[in-house]
């Protein structure tokens, strides 16, 4: 007989009440406050921009972000499709089942109870439940971490502006690195202004092709700052950064220096016959919002 | 470069009178409208009961509160947050929208194609730019929900806002064939190779 837990350590239990109310309050904090990393991104481009247009426009934006804190309200019409990844930590007990309930009745609360746009629907009869949920959505991504008696709870809510400039290739070895770069370039080419640029440019490279598309989305919406584990990666992605930045596409796609706050590359091991390249943009209203549980109690952040 | 403030609706030559590079303020009303409102209105031949003629829509889904009908609001809504959607999606309903229901102006994020370019020459409009994902400063140039339409399909309905300084916006796309999105699309393409070639992949 195995035991659940080592014989002297108390696992961490979190209740599903517990993380349905985290899931309401993630839903509405992520829609209202952007995290301090993408706004020190704003302040970043800001300084560096030389386009006339391409400024007012950041500053426009600046401006958005203060008047959503101070009013309270939503930074973006677009509530999105809702995501939520779930880390687990070690010695955490929690009843998976519940928490996927808990996540969607927390998301269907938020939306009634704030009110939020529900902006989800049934893919071919586009029936709107008004409760931003569906079959398979919330999005709820599990992973299992080395952190000791923590589980964190990150949300996402993905604008489709940005998610409908979304593209994968299964390129294959002889294309080599210079296809995967080229397939970049020209996917932020043609989104253009679409994406609500400045955005962050989300790259994944191998993998298979639904684990390729995944890892671009990880890479869309860590935050700015954060480096790619792998060496390679990160040397492409500092790469890819100037490269769209030297575009002239600029905020909106009306012209200018700030194409993208970062592009930012996610690797996986692929096979030998392939080499897939997938790109996932975020664009400049990069919201995140996370609930930390530990035995200490819950901390909310980005 | 000039501003001008339009008091909704307004005549053909108002609309010719905007060139690209221009700036805005829209007063008095203004018309929301997306996806699922036009695939409606012109693949399903559905019908609004409001005049379009010569009046601005903006492509918007808003975040909206259920409140009592009363007064001057006759939608039973009231705005929570508005914003802009990406107007590409809507490439092809420009020019029925012009045709049959008379608009004189599309605002949007993201711009939008030669079809529309086309059409704003041949009938008299023009794009107005707002900055997309700055929504909850937009939504202070909304002063009410006054009606909606089509409400079966919200939150892709019709709705008649009124605003108050709904502005500046840029005209990025106007009647005489100018399209900042185009210049910014070709410059994109010419430097493309010179890009390509610093990262080794020309």
């Amino acid at each position: 007989m195995t035991l659940m837990t080592k014989p002297g350590v108390e696992p961490l239990r979190v209740e599903p009440e517990a993380i349905e109310e985290a899931a309401k309050l993630l839903y509405i904090r992520a829609c209202k406050i952007l995290p301090d990393d993408i706004k020190a991104g704003f302040a970043r481009l800001d300084g560096s921009e030389t386009d006339a247009t391409a400024k007012t426009i950041l500053a426009t934006m600046i401006e958005n972000i203060g008047v959503a804190e101070r009013m309270d309200n939503l930074l973006c019409q677009d509530t999105g499709i809702p995501i939520f990844n779930v880390l687990v930590g070690r010695h955490v007990q929690v009843d998976g089942w519940a928490l996927k309930e808990a996540i969607a009745r927390g998301t269907a609360r938020a939306t009634r109870e704030h009110p939020l746009r529900s902006s989800v629907v049934h893919p071919i009869t586009r029936k709107n439940e008004h409760t931003s949920c569906g079959e398979r959505v919330p999005v709820i991504n599990i992973d299992f971490t080395d952190a000791e008696r923590e589980l964190r709870l990150e949300m996402i809510p993905k604008g489709s502006g940005s998610e409908n400039g979304s593209f994968l290739q299964m390129l294959i070895p002889a294309d080599g690195v210079a296809a995967v770069k080229r397939f970049v370039v020209d996917r932020v080419i043609q989104a253009g202004g679409k994406v609500c640029p400045p955005t962050i440019v989300g790259v994944g490279v191998g993998g298979t092709s639904d684990l390729c598309m995944h890892l671009a989305k990880v890479a869309a919406t860590r935050p700015l700052g954060s480096r790619c584990a792998d060496a390679e990666g990160a040397k492409l992605e500092a790469e890819l950064s100037e490269a769209v930045n030297a575009l002239g596409i600029g905020p909106q796609g009306l012209g200018g220096d700030s194409t993208a706050f970062a592009v930012h590359v996610e690797t996986a091991a692929t096979h030998i016959t392939m080499n897939p390249v997938a790109v996932n943009i975020q664009c400049h209203s990069a919201r995140r919002a996370s609930a930390t549980f530990t035995p200490a109690g819950i901390e909310i952040g980005f | 470069m000039a501003h001008h403030t339009l008091h909704m609706p307004i005549t053909e030559a108002q609309v010719r009178a905007l060139r690209a590079g221009d700036t805005v303020t829209l007063e008095e009303t203004l018309y929301g409208i997306r996806d699922a409102t036009q695939i409606h209105m012109f693949d399903h031949g559905r019908r609004t009961k409001f005049d379009l003629r010569g009046h601005a829509v903006i492509h918007t889904a808003p975040n909206l509160r259920k409140v009592e009908r009363s007064g001057t609001n006759h939608s039973g809504y009231e705005a929570v947050c508005v914003g802009t959607t990406t107007s590409d999606r809507m490439e092809r309903f420009t020019r029925p929208l012009m045709e049959r229901e008379g608009v004189r102006i599309i605002i949007g994020k993201g711009g939008l194609r030669e079809g529309s370019l086309d059409a704003f020459r041949d009938l008299g409009g023009a794009y107005l730019a707002v900055v997309g994902g700055a929504a909850a400063l937009e939504t202070t140039w909304i002063e009410a929900v006054e009606d909606v339409d089509l409400d079966d399909l919200n939150p892709e309905s019709l709705y008649k806002f009124r605003i108050k300084g709904f502005g500046p916006l840029l005209v990025a796309m106007d009647s005489h064939g100018g399209s900042l999105y185009a210049a910014v699309n070709a410059e994109a393409a010419r430097r493309r190779q010179a890009v390509l070639e610093r990262l080794g992949a020309g």
